[in-house]
């Protein structure tokens, strides 16, 4: 039993995506047979995938990092053309994120999707985007990362305009597919450009060699600019509220798993590959000692703030509730890359060693933006799934046209209310964990920026709040009299998220010490997942 | 010089599609930039897998003779299939966003588009 075990666990970094890749194809063989048959089928599929990519970030958290190398071994420092998956801490950590939103929304599509035609190949594409995020979140090949990044493109921009039947929905995907297709073809020009100069693929081996030169920084910007547009950043967000807001909900859910995904290449890529040459080298200008970490962390703070405050400021005027969650999304993506900006611009070059190391307060904003990648997608999940609940049952998410919810669906709003409260970072729920940490380091960089973290996570509250008002209390309205509470697969989804919420909000610290913590460790020190390729240096 | 020829016209093409995509209002040329930026990718890739005097990788045999690493045409293969598979579903979307709004013009798509 336990060697199979053992077994099961050396090999899950290519089971973790060869299930769902070979459960997505298989799915449509499967719906030939029945409704049910099919759903129980994905399920199936879903939490196997779940389950070995826990077991791999348990073993990942517990023995150190993990190597996978396709069709053959491998031993370090020899040249080597081999797709391989290298998992650290923070690869790990993104794995817990991958493993609950795919499974969450399918368990809640059951109920949601039941009435609708095409459900096969809706399956198929889920899984589709769950093979292509794991993969993103686990590949140590710049190429490879391109590969999922589109297969995660691709099934996500189908699923968005699942709903055919509505022209907005189809616009939104045009406009995703666009906008993935050309980041995406930015990412490849940057690993061309990467490649040309140093005859390599594999990060640890780019991040090994990089000189830092014209050309890198050419394709930094490149990368960073298409990551960037991926995750929503500001200038480049339009796309998201388009996309969370008309996607059907469960799709939105597996969509913030993408949006992550593609914020952890950002930060594989300017942490690992990039790491050693941003952190350490410096730049004089006149008088001023400059170096290029304490620049891209200005950079990343001016753009994060100006997400933040857009995001929240757009959200408050929207009418349509699923509109207000997305642009609420991307305040919360914000306040990550806030934390990360923040954490970069204490970085300094250790007068002793040479080696980057980071201030206390850099350390806190570190773990913080990290813990809060977890937190964001647990919370916006939640607000996703209510708003599905609302669409499923009043058909229609609009707030002018809804009231008095809370008379019918009592377990609804209790969710909505966890998902108000986690959101706009109000204890005792996991919001206010992590963005604790976000605004006592940030207070430490630059008062300012604590400040205005804090007064949008107010205007979150209050837009949430004007939900909770206009939505769930008050007098009923006449059209809405006989609405039910939503069915039982709905209520399994959202409780599983609620649970979780609650569940670190009350235990933070257990979280920020066996998760997050090794997760920041891997960022800051990228020199042991350089090591584990080249054989040290 | 003319070794630069090639990396000048991933650069044009790179720039045109760029612009197509960006100033374009109708969805099918921004559909055409987007793959002419693909070409104009495929092309740098290409390019760089270029070693003069090489031969393809096959084992001829006899003859000593440079060969060039196939890694760049690798990705150039899968990077084509990836963009025939964005480009189907690309035109796809617009046969369904014609049959919605009756256009292809991009500004009556986003004023169709407020409910």
């Amino acid at each position: 039993m336990n060697q199979i075990l053992d077994f099961l666990v050396l090999h899950s970094p290519a089971l973790v995506v060869a299930i769902p890749l070979l459960g997505a194809f298989l799915t449509v063989l499967v719906s030939k047979i029945g409704n049910r048959v099919r759903n129980i089928f994905v399920i199936i599929i879903s939490a196997l995938t779940s389950i070995f990519a826990l077991l791999l970030s348990y073993d990942v958290f517990t023995n150190g990092i993990r190597i996978y190398v396709f069709g053959g071994s491998y031993n370090p420092g020899e040249t080597m053309i081999r797709i391989l998956f290298e998992i650290d801490g923070i690869n790990a950590f993104m794995l817990i994120i991958a493993a609950i939103l795919p499974f969450v929304a399918i368990i809640y599509s059951w109920a949601f999707m039941n009435e609708q035609t095409g459900l096969d190949k809706y399956y198929t594409l889920i899984l589709l985007i769950t093979a292509g995020m794991l993969g993103m979140m686990m590949t140590g090949d710049m190429f490879n990362f391109f590969v999922f990044l589109e297969i995660t493109s691709i099934a996500s921009a189908a699923l968005i305009a699942f709903w055919t039947n509505k022209g907005n929905a189809v616009a939104a995907g045009f406009k995703y597919i666009v906008i993935s297709a050309i980041g995406a073809l930015f990412v490849l020009l940057a690993i061309a450009l990467l490649y040309g100069q140093y005859d390599a693929l594999n990060m640890a081996i780019l991040a090994n060699n990089i000189q830092f030169g014209l050309l890198d920084k050419m394709a930094l910007v490149l990368i960073l600019a298409a990551l960037a547009m991926k995750a929503g950043i500001v200038p480049m967000h339009m796309w998201l509220p388009d996309a969370y807001g008309r996607a059907p909900s469960s799709v939105t859910v597996v969509l913030i798993g993408t949006t992550l995904a593609s914020l952890y290449g950002v930060f594989r890529v300017i942490f690992t590959i990039y790491g050693n040459h941003i952190m350490t080298s410096l730049r004089t200008i006149g008088e001023f000692i400059l170096t290029p970490g304490l620049t891209i962390g200005i950079l990343i703070i001016a753009l994060a703030v100006l997400t933040i405050i857009v995001g929240v400021f757009m959200a408050i005027k929207q009418s349509d509730f699923k509109r207000m969650i997305a642009f609420a999304a991307v305040a919360e993506i914000g306040y990550i890359f806030l934390a990360i900006g923040a954490a970069f611009s204490t970085f300094y070059a250790n007068p002793e060693t040479g080696a980057a190391t980071l201030t206390h307060s850099g350390e806190i904003a570190l773990k913080g933006g990290i813990f809060h990648i977890l937190n964001d997608a647990l919370d916006v999940s939640l607000l996703f799934l209510v708003a599905g609940a609302i669409y499923f049952t009043a058909k229609t998410t609009s707030l002018n046209k809804l009231g008095g919810l809370a008379r019918n669906m009592k377990y609804t709003s209790v969710f909505f209310l966890i998902g108000l409260l986690a959101v706009s970072g109000l204890p005792p729920m996991n919001g206010f964990a992590s963005k604790l940490m976000i605004y006592q380091s940030t207070y430490q960089v630059n008062p300012i920026l604590a400040i205005v973290a804090i007064l949008c996570s107010i205007l979150l509250l209050a837009t949430f709040v004007k939900v909770l008002h206009s939505a769930f209390l008050g007098p009923k309205i006449s059209n809405l009299e006989n609405i039910k509470e939503v069915p039982r697969s709905m209520l399994i989804a959202m409780g599983i998220i609620a649970c979780l919420i609650i569940f670190i909000g009350l235990f933070p610290n257990l979280v920020v010490e066996t998760v997050v913590t090794p997760a920041a460790n891997a960022l800051k020190n990228a020199s042991q997942y350089i090591a584990m390729i080249t054989g040290g240096f | 010089m003319i070794y630069q020829i090639p990396f000048i016209a991933v650069a044009l093409l790179v720039l045109i599609g760029l612009y197509a995509v960006v100033f374009k209002r109708n969805l099918i040329k921004i559909v055409i930039g987007i793959t002419i930026i693909e070409s104009g990718v495929n092309l740098f890739l290409i390019t760089l897998g270029y070693r003069e005097g090489s031969i393809a990788p096959i084992y001829h045999g006899t003859e000593e003779a440079i060969r060039s690493l196939p890694v760049p045409q690798a990705l150039t293969l899968t990077s084509i299939v990836i963009g025939v598979a964005v480009l189907a579903l690309m035109l796809s979307f617009i046969v369904y966003i014609y049959r919605h709004y009756n256009t292809l013009d991009v500004r009556k798509i986003v004023g169709g588009d407020e409910e």
